[in-house]
C-alpha cells in the first residue's frame, strides 16, 4: 500500500515537472502580460501532435521533434496575437477562436485521426534508457523534463531581463506608459503570446512522447491546470519574491498540483472528476483576494460594534457607518 | 517647432452624444516656449495634448514637428519626440517594476528594444545622480517597486522619466491635479527647474489659474474646443487672476462657470 503510494507520488512529480513547462507558458500570459490565453488548451495538443507525428511518421530524432512542437506552438500564439492586436478581438475571444480552429488543424496534423500511438517508436525516453540502462520510467521522465525545464527557466530569466523582456513586463503592467515610451504594445503582446504558446506546445510534445501517444483531447483543460499551478506556486512562496524564485515556484506549483491529484485519485475519486476539482481549486484561489477583503470588513464591523459605549448613541452609529465604508474605499483605491 | 494647423476632433460622431472637442485649432510653439493651458471642463485641453501625442487621430488638420508632418504617425512612434506626464500618477510608471527598470525603459524611449540587458551598470550611476537631484531620497531605493511610492514621488519620477531623453516637446496633462497642494507645489517647482535647466519646449495643462500665471512664458485659455486668447511675454508677466477672468468675460460674454478653476 505504502509502496504503491510512493510510486504514484514519484510519477506525479515527474509529470508535474513536464507540465511545469506549460505552467511557465501560462505564467507569461496570465501574470506577466495580464492576458488569460485560452489558446493553450489546443496549442498543448498541437505540440503533442507535431512531436508525435514527426517521431512516428517523419522519422525525426525525438529531441529534434520537440523543436518542431515548439515552433508549431509559436505559430498558434502568433495567430491569437494577430487576432487580438491587429483585428482588435478581445483577448479571451481571440484565444477561444484559435483554440476552436486548432481542433480541426490538430486532427489534420495527426493524419485525419484523433490519436497517434507511439508504441514501438524511438521516443526521447527510449533513447535515454539506451544510454542509461536500468533507469526507472519515472526517473527517465524526471530527467528529460528537468533538463528541459532548467533550460527554459534559464532562458526566461535572461529574456525578461533584456530590453524587450522589460518592455513585455511593462506592457502587462501599464500599456499606456509603454506606448508613451515608444514601444509598440501590439508587438510586445505578440512576442509574449508566441513565447507562451511555444512553451505550452513544447510541454505537450514532451508529454506525448512520455505517455506514448498523442490524442486530440489531451489538451482540454490545460488553461485551468496552468492557472491552478500558477496560483499554487504563488501561494507557496508568496508573490513578493524575486523573478528567479518566482519561476521556480511555477515548477513547484505544477508538481504540487500533480501530487494533489495523485492523492485524490489514490483516495478513490475517478480521474474524470479531476477537471471539476481543478476548476474548484482555481475558483477558490481567484476568490481569495476578494474573500480576504470581505472577512476584513466583517471583522472591522464587529470590532466597531463591540466598542464600549462611552459616547452618545449617535456617535456610535457614526462609527459603525464609518467602518462600513472602509472596505469599499479600499476597493476603489485598487 | 510644433505647429498645429486647423486641427479638429469630434467624439461620438453622428450620435446624440456628439461632442466637438476641438474646432479648427491652430497653434505654433517656438523653441523654448513654456505654454500653460487653462480652460474649464470640456474645453479641449486634454484632447489637445492627446492629439499632439497621437493617442487618437485627428479628424482634420495637420500637426508638424520640426518641419515634419507627424499627423499620421502612431503614438508609439511619436514618443521618440515627446515626453509626457499624465494626471493619474499610476499612468506614467509601471508599479510592479522597480525604479531603475522604469528609468531604463524611459532612457530607451524611441529606440528599438533589443535583447541587450534592460538595465546596465553605467546607467545605474546616471539614474542615481538624476534621482538625487529630485531630493526625495529615491536614489537609495532604486530597486524598490514603484508601486510602493506615494503619488507625488511617482509624479516626480515620471517627470524625470519624461525628460531623461531630452524631448522636443514636454507634454504635462494636469500632472499635479491628483496631488495634495504641498506635493503639487514641489512637483511644479521641480518641473519648472527641469524645463529651465534643459531648455525644454513644454505645454502644461492646468486648472489652477495662479499656476498658469506663475509658470511659463505664454498662456493659452481654451473654451469649447477653441483658443480664446494667447498671451505671451511681458503682457503675461503683468497678468493677474482678475485680469484673466475679466478677459474671459469680454471674449465670451459669460462668466466662467467652473468652480474648480475659480477656487484654486
Amino acid at each position: 500500500m505504502f509502496l504503491a503510494f510512493t510510486g504514484t507520488v514519484h510519477s506525479a512529480i515527474a509529470q508535474g515537472v513536464i507540465w511545469s513547462i506549460m505552467t511557465l507558458g501560462v505564467y507569461i500570459t496570465f501574470r506577466i502580460l495580464d492576458f488569460a490565453d485560452l489558446t493553450v488548451d489546443s496549442s498543448f495538443t498541437t505540440g503533442a501532435a507535431v512531436s508525435a507525428m514527426l517521431v512516428a511518421h517523419g522519422g525525426w530524432n525525438p529531441f529534434l521533434a520537440l523543436f518542431g512542437a515548439l515552433a508549431a506552438g509559436m505559430v498558434c500564439g502568433f495567430i491569437t496575437g494577430f487576432l487580438n492586436t491587429k483585428m482588435k478581438i478581445p483577448g479571451i475571444l481571440a484565444g477561444i477562436l484559435t483554440m476552436t480552429a486548432l481542433y480541426s488543424i490538430n486532427i489534420r496534423i495527426m493524419g485525419d485521426s484523433s490519436m497517434v500511438p507511439l508504441n514501438g517508436v524511438d521516443t526521447a525516453d527510449v533513447l535515454v534508457r539506451e544510454v542509461i540502462p536500468g533507469i526507472s520510467a519515472a526517473n527517465c521522465q524526471l530527467l528529460i523534463g528537468g533538463v528541459v525545464t532548467a533550460i527554459v527557466i534559464a532562458f526566461l530569466y535572461w529574456f525578461f531581463g533584456t530590453e524587450l523582456g522589460c518592455a513585455i513586463r511593462a506592457t502587462g503592467n501599464n500599456p499606456y506608459m509603454v506606448r508613451s515610451l515608444g514601444v509598440h504594445t501590439d508587438n510586445t503582446t505578440m512576442v509574449a503570446l508566441v513565447l507562451s504558446n511555444g512553451l505550452v506546445a513544447l510541454s505537450g510534445g514532451i508529454f506525448a512522447q512520455m505517455q506514448g501517444s498523442a490524442s486530440v483531447d489531451m489538451g482540454t483543460g490545460t488553461i485551468v491546470i496552468g492557472l491552478a499551478s500558477v496560483i499554487i506556486g504563488e501561494v507557496v512562496l508568496g508573490r513578493h519574491v524575486g523573478f528567479l524564485p518566482r519561476l521556480l515556484c511555477m515548477v513547484l506549483g505544477s508538481v504540487i498540483y500533480r501530487i494533489v491529484i495523485a492523492v485524490v485519485l489514490f483516495l478513490g475519486l475517478k480521474s474524470t472528476d479531476m477537471k471539476l476539482i481543478t476548476a474548484i481549486i482555481v475558483a477558490i484561489a481567484l476568490f481569495l483576494p476578494t474573500g480576504k477583503r470581505k472577512v476584513q470588513a466583517w471583522n472591522d464591523r464587529r470590532k466597531a460594534m463591540r466598542q464600549p459605549v462611552l459616547v452618545p448613541d449617535r456617535a456610535v452609529e457614526d462609527s459603525i457607518d464609518g467602518s462600513d465604508k472602509d472596505p469599499d474605499e479600499a476597493n476603489q483605491k485598487e | 517647432m510644433l505647429r498645429l494647423q486647423k486641427v479638429c476632433k469630434t467624439f461620438n460622431k453622428n450620435t446624440v452624444n456628439e461632442k466637438k472637442a476641438l474646432i479648427d485649432l491652430s497653434l505654433h510653439l517656438k523653441p523654448g516656449d513654456f505654454v500653460t493651458v487653462i480652460g474649464g471642463n470640456g474645453a479641449g485641453k486634454s484632447t489637445l495634448l492627446n492629439l499632439i501625442a497621437g493617442v487618437y487621430p485627428c479628424d482634420g488638420g495637420s500637426i508638424w514637428l520640426d518641419g515634419n508632418d507627424i499627423t499620421r504617425l502612431p503614438e508609439y512612434k511619436r514618443a521618440q519626440y515627446l515626453g509626457r506626464v499624465f494626471q493619474d500618477p499610476m499612468r506614467g510608471t509601471a508599479g510592479d517594476m522597480n525604479i531603475e527598470e522604469n528609468l531604463a525603459m524611459a532612457y530607451r524611449r524611441g529606440k528599438p528594444r533589443t535583447l541587450r540587458w534592460g538595465v546596465t551598470k553605467e546607467e545605474r550611476a546616471l539614474y542615481r545622480e538624476k534621482l538625487s537631484v529630485l531630493g526625495l531620497g529615491l536614489e537609495d531605493r532604486m530597486t524598490s517597486k514603484v508601486g510602493l511610492l506615494s503619488g507625488g514621488q511617482r509624479q516626480a519620477l515620471t517627470l524625470l522619466m519624461a525628460t531623461l531623453q531630452k524631448p522636443k516637446v514636454l507634454l504635462l496633462d494636469e500632472h499635479t491635479a491628483a496631488l495634495d497642494p504641498k506635493t503639487a507645489e514641489t512637483v511644479l517647482t521641480q518641473t519648472d527647474l527641469i524645463i529651465r535647466r534643459e531648455h525644454l519646449t513644454a505645454m502644461m495643462v492646468t486648472h489652477n489659474m495662479s499656476h498658469a500665471l506663475q509658470f511659463g512664458n505664454r498662456l493659452i485659455m481654451m473654451h469649447n474646443g477653441q483658443i480664446l486668447f494667447d498671451i505671451g511675454g511681458e503682457e503675461k508677466k503683468k497678468l493677474s487672476v482678475e485680469d484673466l477672468l475679466a478677459r474671459f468675460r469680454d471674449v465670451q460674454g459669460t462668466t466662467l462657470d467652473n468652480d474648480r478653476m475659480l477656487l484654486s
